[in-house]
């Protein structure tokens, strides 16, 4: 590796302080507390008590999962499908995408609350024409169907820039190599726009698995999440200690999966054009 | 040629943004014939190209293959396979996956597959290349690889896209050495786009000359050289002093106040033409029996002779001769009748031929920029 002059490192040195800061402080505070009990000294008590909430671990595992699957059979489709309009319908449905992200996360979970509310707009319009009320809030599916509301863009975007980058040659080559489109899709575009879903996948995992929110407001308290479960130890003050443990397994099975996922795709970087 | 006609363009138009691009061409490619695009950057090759490999519909005109109309059938059902312009390997796959990609497409066994990519890598001189990752390779290699790629389908047809062009000149010439081997040894109709001449001639058994969208000259490489059709073809095929002269009468020319002795006839009377003498056609003699006289104003030596710049009458000629002369001298110019090729007037008449501002490092410099744009 190329050794730092002096000047690169006195200009890298206000991100390192940030970084020391606001990145790698908190991160060894919860290692700290994981390891530690309420007067301060070593324990792996914390650690050993974390099979009892296998069950939130399992539910939170499984909705984030599921939901990024389903952001994914949809994502990649659309992205897929917007690369390939007009220019004009390329951006007019870019700025439909992002517009949602710039909206608060939580508004948009309240908004999505209101309509499928008992006495929302969804349980109005089937009363409407006739029709018994659903409930929706407290259901799995109510808070998947946050999860996906919430994080789609994030999975759309990136695909749908790894496909505007993909060089048209590689579509024509394939073509012109006996390729029909689906063919084409599956041999050439799909592998070359890995990288986008890795950082689409990531990007909607990581949320979806930590989120506690949207267990609270669309699973009306009945789904006890990582994030909810966390969340609680850190409001009651002295459980700092429980809510770090699981902190940190959560974090190393996201660095797991994300590791995994980057094997998936090997040789991922060199296709980032 | 008598062989049977394999692809036909029949009046081929394509427009983009109002912008002509393809001026009604008609070309007809034979079967086993080794055929060449030539002509100036943004002439239109590449886009005929496309409209053979399917790539680009023709906004008017038909493209026959095998006598069948083939505007609307798509590439991947075509039996054409191309060399693209800068190779479009796949970056995800290695050199093997890559040529292998038609025949899986096609579903072929195993075993086969194996086989016949390792003859390809053999005949492309990649043997043991399998494993590589192709951004690991040379420009030249990986040319080889495109080329491998689209062979091993055995298509009736190649298309090659100025597939040397981002190769240095040592390996550009081996390169087009093999790639004349290659189609001798597969019988493979390719037609190979170029805008470098010595290419064009040196490689094809027919060239045609192109420009502003419209196809000037077909012929074969003698031909287009011995006989150009016009000054753009004249001045675009090797080194041309173009002349504006009168054809007296069959056989009788007049340029440069003199009354020469020609080979060519069948123009009207004093009809005003363009006359081509090539450089190498003119002879240095003694003042005193030249029919023509001039004043050398540059001289460069070349290896195998001097190219010498010559005043007549105020336009410069460029000549070659292996006699020394010194700049400033005044000499003879004597030309024999069958060096004399008689043009009819044309669009681009007066606009090439005199070499008043030829410099060597003009000429480099334009071939940079055109390099440049190529890019
Ligand atoms: N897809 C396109 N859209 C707009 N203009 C194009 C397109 N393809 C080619 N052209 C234009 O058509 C002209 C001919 O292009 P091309 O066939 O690539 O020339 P050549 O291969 O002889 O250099 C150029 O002026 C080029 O800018
Ligand atoms: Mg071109």
């Amino acid at each position: 590796m190329k050794k730092q002059s002096v000047f690169e490192r006195i200009a890298a040195a206000p991100y390192v302080a940030w970084s020391a800061m606001f990145i790698i402080g908190p991160l060894l505070f919860v290692v700290f507390f994981a390891f530690t009990d309420a007067n301060g000294s070593f324990t792996l008590d914390n650690i050993l008590s974390l099979p009892s909430y296998s069950h939130t671990f399992g539910i939170s595992l499984g909705f984030s999962l599921i939901a990024t699957t389903i952001c994914l059979l949809i994502g990649y489709p659309l992205a897929y499908c917007m690369s390939r309009m007009s220019e004009r319908a390329r951006n007019v449905l870019t700025i439909l995408m992002m517009l949602p992200m710039w909206i608060s996360l939580l508004i948009r979970t309240y908004s999505l609350m209101a309509l499928l509310d008992n006495g929302g707009l969804v349980n109005g319009f089937l009363t409407g024409i006739g029709l018994p009320k659903v409930t929706f809030i407290g259901t799995e599916g109510a808070v998947i169907l946050g999860m996906i509301y919430d994080f789609l863009p994030y999975m759309v975007l990136p695909i749908y820039t790894s496909m505007t980058k993909l060089d048209r040659r590689y579509l024509e080559a394939a073509s012109d190599l006996g390729c029909n489109s689906v063919q084409t899709l599956f041999k050439v575009v799909l592998p070359l726009t890995m990288p986008g879903v890795i950082s689409g996948v990531t990007m909607v995992f990581v949320p979806s698995i930590s989120t506690f929110y949207i267990s609270q407001k669309l699973g009306g308290g009945v789904f006890d999440l990582l994030g909810d479960t966390i969340e609680r130890q850190f409001q009651l003050a002295d459980t700092y200690y429980i809510g770090a443990a699981i902190s940190l397994v959560m974090m190393i099975l996201i660095l797991i999966s994300l590791a995994i996922m980057n094997k998936f795709s090997d040789g991922g970087e060199d296709i980032i054009v | 040629m008598n062989k049977e006609v394999l692809i036909r363009l029949n009046g081929i138009s394509k427009a983009y943004d109002g912008e002509t691009v393809l001026d009604h061409i008609d070309l007809e490619i034979h079967d086993k014939e080794f055929m060449t695009l030539l002509g100036p950057s943004g002439c239109g090759k590449t886009t005929t190209l496309r409209m053979i490999g399917g790539f680009e519909t023709p906004d008017e005109g038909d493209v026959f293959f095998d006598g069948k109309r083939f505007n609307d059938v798509p590439p991947y059902q075509r039996q054409v396979n191309t060399v693209f312009q800068r190779y479009a390997l796949f970056p995800h796959l290695n050199v093997f996956d890559n040529i292998a990609f038609g025949l899986r497409i096609q579903k072929r066994p195993d075993a086969e597959i194996k086989t016949k990519v390792k003859d390809m890598l053999a005949l492309v001189n990649l043997k043991g290349f399998e494993r590589r990752k192709v951004s690991t390779l040379s420009g030249g290699q990986q040319q080889r690889v495109a080329i491998a790629r689209a062979l091993i389908n055995q298509p009736k047809v190649l298309l090659l896209d100025e597939p040397l062009a981002a190769l240095d000149l040592k390996l550009r010439k081996d390169m087009q050495n093999e790639l004349k081997n290659i189609q001798h040894q597969t019988g493979i109709t390719f037609i190979y786009v170029t805008h470098d001449q010595e290419e064009a001639l040196s490689m094809s058994d027919t060239v045609v000359v192109m420009a502003h969208g419209q196809i000037q000259q077909i012929g074969t490489p003698t031909d287009i050289y011995n006989e150009p059709i016009n000054a753009f073809v004249a001045d675009f095929i090797g080194e041309s002093n173009i002349v504006d002269g009168i054809m007296l009468d069959d056989y009788r020319v007049k340029l440069a106040g003199h009354i020469f002795d020609c080979v060519d006839k069948g123009f009207g009377k004093n009809e005003p033409v363009d006359v081509v003498i090539r450089p190498e056609d003119v002879d240095v003699v003694a003042t005193e029996k030249g029919m023509l006289r001039g004043l050398v104003t540059a001289v460069t030596f070349k290896g195998v002779h001097y190219e010498i710049i010559v005043d007549v009458k105020g336009f410069k000629w460029m000549i070659q001769t292996t006699d020394f002369v010194a700049e400033g001298e005044t000499i003879g110019l004597s030309i024999d009748p069958d060096a004399f090729h008689i043009m009819k007037k044309s669009e681009f008449s007066g606009m090439f031929g005199d070499y008043s501002s030829f410099s060597d490092e003009l000429e480099k410099l334009s071939d940079v920029t055109e390099e440049i744009e190529e890019e």
